[in-house]
């Protein structure tokens, strides 16, 4: 039941400030993945990543909360004042505890904390300021949010790496459905500094090409790992009641699950969790038009999500795209920028293509558009998102009405 | 003997949690509570941090509690710096 709509995007990302922008880079296969600027990476294995070009927290946030929060949190503060400009709704309007703030975060604000423990050991304690207490905290930008916003209704942080990007959508659509009116949801995430950089490598995961054309190729023969990014998009959900000719698209079926260990011997849940999400959205997988995948970026993992797109699909039974090769993977931010992406997709009738993959591995049965974006008429959107450890989530987007 | 001015208390406000929009730390907020100048306790905890730095003025968390004005603070850290003297 279309019961709960995407009515405003706010997009941060390497691919562009602003949704259009984002958008247009993501047509055009122009990619947002360089060498690392903010911090001299020559040192570490990984050395690419996905910054937000030209990003001056000056220009987007009230100056008081600079020195309070962390760059994450910043780029969030600036989507989300750009996602309700774009949704058309006035917060002014609605009750304050009828509106809700939950977002992703995975990483917290490193860079803040890593400033502050290098006051803490270079100069002592009197020198860590008081503002660490809450700047890195996960919940930090969704308090932020709701104090900048007076939303003082039901708030929250879910932290499931890139999964949480889509738990979150689901929670919001929960709270539409019970007392909330208007839910600020979606995430960002930045982890640019050394601490930040260090936590992720121990995955394991990442890509330590020096190339930023090839470093993140998911399904391809070459897949080598993923490259970090930071940015995301925050999305402003609502009631369909109320948002007509407003919507970008409509929240259809959402599942997530958990991988168990692999000493169980228990396969995946990526095709499960898909099928349910499937059911909640009352779709036969025919019904789906396009699927935005994860997109690990490792051999193994591509050759799960595969695996899965092909036994819930069938071989090649679907389009599937990952324009995150153009941003990296950004974590608590990743998939609400997947949504994003997938709402404009649905909206213009195109499927980006998967920049920067050339052949795909041997055994991967999915259609992955490729070269070229391709048009075709679209009414829904499956968006795939998995988080380190086991997160996976599935959340299906219908078309939306906006005008 | 050293002593601390309102002045001296503008200065690590602005540094410590900056200005908030439409708030003029210049005019004369002697007796206007933190919370109306958008200092809340997190921003005073923030400011007493600042003091033990710049002044070696300890100020206990109660305290910072009890200091609800620039009044009470300045007058507060002034008789810590006499009392340091003595």
């Amino acid at each position: 039941m279309a019961d709960t709509v995407i009515t405003g995007l706010g997009v941060f990302a390497p691919t562009g400030i602003g949704a259009e922008e984002h958008w247009t880079a993501v047509l055009d296969g122009k990619s947002g993945i360089g060498h690392i600027t903010r911090f001299d990476a020559s040192g570490y294995p990984v050395v690419l990543a996905g910054e937000v070009p030209g990003f001056d927290a000056r220009e987007h946030v009230p100056g008081r909360l600079i020195p309070q929060t962390d760059t994450w949190t910043h780029l969030a503060l600036a989507a989300a004042e750009a996602a309700l400009a774009d949704s058309g709704a006035d917060p002014k309007s609605l009750p304050e505890y009828e509106m809700a703030v939950v977002t992703s975060s995975s990483s917290g604000g490193t860079a803040f904390g890593q400033g502050e423990m290098e006051r803490l050991y270079q100069k002592g304690p009197s020198w860590v300021g008081a503002y660490q207490s809450i700047a890195w905290f996960y919940a930090a930008t969704t308090g932020q949010i709701s104090i900048q916003h007076g939303m003082r209704g039901p708030c929250g942080v879910i932290c499931a790496e890139q999964a949480g990007g889509l738990d979150v959508v689901a929670q919001a659509r929960r709270l539409l459905r019970t007392q909330s009116r208007l839910v600020v949801t979606g995430g960002t995430d930045s982890a640019m500094c050394p601490y930040g950089l260090v936590a992720q490598m121990a995955n394991g995961l990442m890509s330590t090409s020096d190339d930023p054309a090839r470093a993140y190729v998911p399904f391809d023969a070459d897949a080598r790992g993923y490259v970090p990014g930071e940015g995301g998009a925050i999305l402003i959900a609502e009631r369909a009641e109320g948002a007509e000719g407003r919507g970008y698209g409509a929240i259809l079926g959402h599942a997530s699950g958990f991988d168990q260990s692999e000493r169980t011997g228990r396969p995946p849940v990526l095709a499960a969790t898909i099928r349910r999400a499937l059911d909640d959205a009352g779709l036969n997988p025919s019904g789906v038009d396009v699927v935005f995948a994860d997109a690990a970026g490792t051999p193994e993992l591509d050759r799960i999500e595969a695996e899965a797109l092909a036994a819930v699909f069938g071989p090649r039974g679907v389009p599937v795209t990952a324009p995150k090769t153009l941003t990296g993977r950004l974590y608590g931010g990743g998939a609400p920028l997947d949504v994003a992406t997938a709402l404009l997709a649905l909206r213009d009738g195109v499927i980006p293509h998967t920049a920067g993959t050339e052949r795909l591995a041997r055994g991967m049965e999915i259609d992955l558009v490729l070269g070229q974006p391709r048009q075709q008429p679209l009414s829904t959107a499956l968006v795939v998102a998995r988080g380190y450890g086991g997160f996976t989530a599935a959340l299906v987007l219908g078309r939306g009405d906006r005008a | 003997m050293s002593t601390f001015s309102l002045d001296d208390l503008r200065e690590i406000m602005r540094q410590s949690a900056g200005v908030e929009a439409g708030v003029d730390l210049d005019a004369d907020i002697t007796d206007i509570e933190f919370i109306e100048l958008g200092y809340d306790s997190l921003a005073l905890l923030e400011l007493a941090i600042q003091v033990k730095r710049k002044y070696g003025v300890s100020i206990p968390d109660d305290d910072v509690v009890d200091m609800t004005t620039p009044r009470i603070a300045v007058e507060y850290i002034n008789r810590q710096l006499v009392g340091a003297e003595v």
